[in-house]
């Protein structure tokens, strides 16, 4: 009986999650005057939202940019977050636990204080509207850099000692003894950091306003809240449906490591 | 076997450059700014503590703070609770428990900007499906983003329904570390179900509980999508959040001056705020 109350929650629970996905997605597949009383399937499917979308932006546009500065910004918070986790794990020099503070304390600094400071950097290094100021400020990031320490320790000397003996430099040691040792780390700080760069739109809607340089959720945004989606709701749930899809797509795929991804970063913090 | 002295200084040198340019800098520079008059064209004029003088006297700002406590007094408790609630359950034997998990996860991984722009049309007054659903029910419709006092909890229930599930499964891993022994030795006393909760899980997971009230506290302060596509921050100023704020005086009227000022303080209240939950938490204990 309780077993049974439990599942009947649980499944409610998920309708909750699932069901406004799954409207979001008939909706903008419906005709524009039957989105009003929809609440299963329309009448007919049609793709004229779709249409309509292409039409008023550069989503393909969108899609490159976003996908390339993620891809980036990821690959440098790889391998600069190793290179730095792997200096304040493995190796002695002075300065090394002032370093491993400030990392700490910058965790701990809101980015409000920072906002309007970084912006007047970019407009100083001339770097507004461009893919530098999307991609720079974030190939560091504390977090990052935390885990890979805290996994680097780990990791058997003996396997580095060999390596040395081996005449290996500090660079090989890292990339060819410990990456091939870490592949957890790795896959847990680049699902991170690639969906928070994926998703991020503060930042981009303030260094870029050319429509061929915005990320696709900024350009979806300034879409959805300008007038150049008529208030046709189609058009608008069609823009997130092709937001969403990427990532989703991720998602069904890599389940299991998108959310012991996320639960790590929170037990982290 | 040693490593030569300059090696780890070369290692960690991009994240010194990174921090000078990307934290030192531009706090420092925040700090100055607060002192000035700026539009980032003209030159800068020092105007002493003038920006703060305005700072107290703004009634934008002061609304700005009551309505992200606004936010944060709904948000928090709905989100423990219902986070906590679910965990439980799944922490029961349940089958299909990868699939439940994955679905309350979903939106998590969504972008913000596709849950608002979806919420925007389930809140529709008119035609929106959570009104449709209450006149089915013979209720009347609800004003969710159109009635000022609505406006801001609405945006608290959707942020919990985009969150929650990363929280259920933090308090899925918490509950799992509760020794089963605890629980059996509390059967044996003939302890109900409230008494276990109470006297066991709860102050077992109490790290947990900080840290969700923590992180939902930073979201609370760092609200801007949500309302910058849902409402612009109205109706009548309801949702105008803090960074939402920050953003319109720095790009709107680009009062760099004023607006770095607003940025520095609600820093300095977001790690107050949090260093007092801090204390009240630990004492708890």
């Amino acid at each position: 009986m309780r077993r049974t109350i439990f599942y009947i929650l649980l499944t409610l629970g998920a309708l909750i999650f699932l069901y406004p996905f799954f409207w979001m997605v008939i909706a903008s597949l419906s005709p524009e005057n039957q989105i009003g009383n929809l609440t299963f399937l329309p009448s007919m499917l049609t793709l004229s939202s779709y249409k309509q979308m292409l039409s008023k932006i550069p989503i393909g546009r969108s899609f490159f940019n976003s996908l390339f500065v993620s891809s980036i910004i990821t690959f440098g918070v790889l391998v600069l977050g190793s290179m730095v986790g792997y200096a304040l794990s493995r190796l002695e020099f002075r300065g090394r636990n002032l370093i491993f503070y400030v990392i700490i304390f910058t965790m701990t600094l809101p980015f409000q204080i920072t906002l309007i400071p970084q912006y007047i950097l970019m407009v100083k290094l001339g770097w507004v509207d461009t893919y530098w100021a999307l991609i720079v400020p974030y190939l560091m990031n504390a977090l990052g850099i935390i885990m890979f320490r805290q996994y680097f320790k780990s990791i058997p000397q003996d396997l580095l000692d060999a390596a040395r003996l081996d005449g290996c430099g500090e660079l090989k040691i890292i990339f060819k003894i410990l990456w091939p040792n870490s592949v957890p780390a790795l896959v847990t700080i680049g699902i991170i950091t690639f969906m928070a760069s994926w998703n991020e739109v503060l930042w981009p809607l303030i260094v870029i306003r050319n429509d061929h340089l915005m990320t696709m959720p900024q350009l979806i945004t300034l879409f959805s809240v300008g007038g150049a989606a008529e208030s046709q709701l189609g058009v608008k749930l069609a823009a997130a449906t092709m937001l969403a899809l990427p990532i989703v797509l991720a998602y069904l795929f890599f389940q299991k490591y998108f959310i012991e991804s996320m639960a790590s970063t929170g037990i982290k913090e | 076997m040693k490593t030569k002295k300059y090696i780890p200084y070369l290692l960690v040198s991009p994240y010194i450059l990174y921090f000078i340019l990307f934290v030192a800098y531009p706090v420092v520079f925040s700090v100055i700014l607060t002192f000035n008059k700026w539009n980032i064209i003209s030159p800068m004029q020092y105007i002493g503590i003038a920006n703060y003088k305005r700072l107290f006297q703004d009634a934008f700002f002061l609304k700005s703070i009551t309505n992200t406590i606004i936010f944060l007094v709904i948000h928090i408790p709905l989100q423990i609770i219902v986070a906590l609630f679910l965990a439980e359950i799944l922490n029961q034997k349940i089958r299909f428990r990868g699939f439940f998990r994955a679905a309350f996860f979903l939106p998590v991984i969504v972008s913000g900007v596709v849950v608002t722009i979806l919420w925007q049309q389930l809140y529709g007054f008119e035609t929106g499906l959570l009104n449709r659903v209450l006149i089915s029910l013979g209720l009347g419709r609800v004003g969710w983003l159109v009635d000022p006092s609505w406006a801001m909890p609405s945006i608290a229930i959707m942020a919990t329904w985009k969150n929650v599930g990363l929280y259920i499964i933090l308090f899925l891993v918490g509950l799992q570390t509760v020794p089963k022994i605890y629980y059996e030795a509390a059967d044996l006393e003939g302890a109900n179900h409230w008494q276990k909760f109470k006297n066991i899980t709860l102050p077992m997971i109490n790290p947990t509980i900080f840290m969700v009230v923590v992180l939902s506290t930073i979201g609370g302060f760092s609200l801007f999508i949500e309302p910058y596509i849902m409402t612009g921050g109205g109706p009548l100023n309801s949702t105008l959040s803090a960074v939402l704020y920050i953003y319109k005086q720095g790009f709107f009227y680009y009062h760099m001056g004023y607006s770095a000022t607003l940025g520095l303080f609600f820093a300095l209240l977001i790690l107050s705020v949090v260093a007092i939950q801090k204390k009240f938490i630990e004492r708890e204990k």
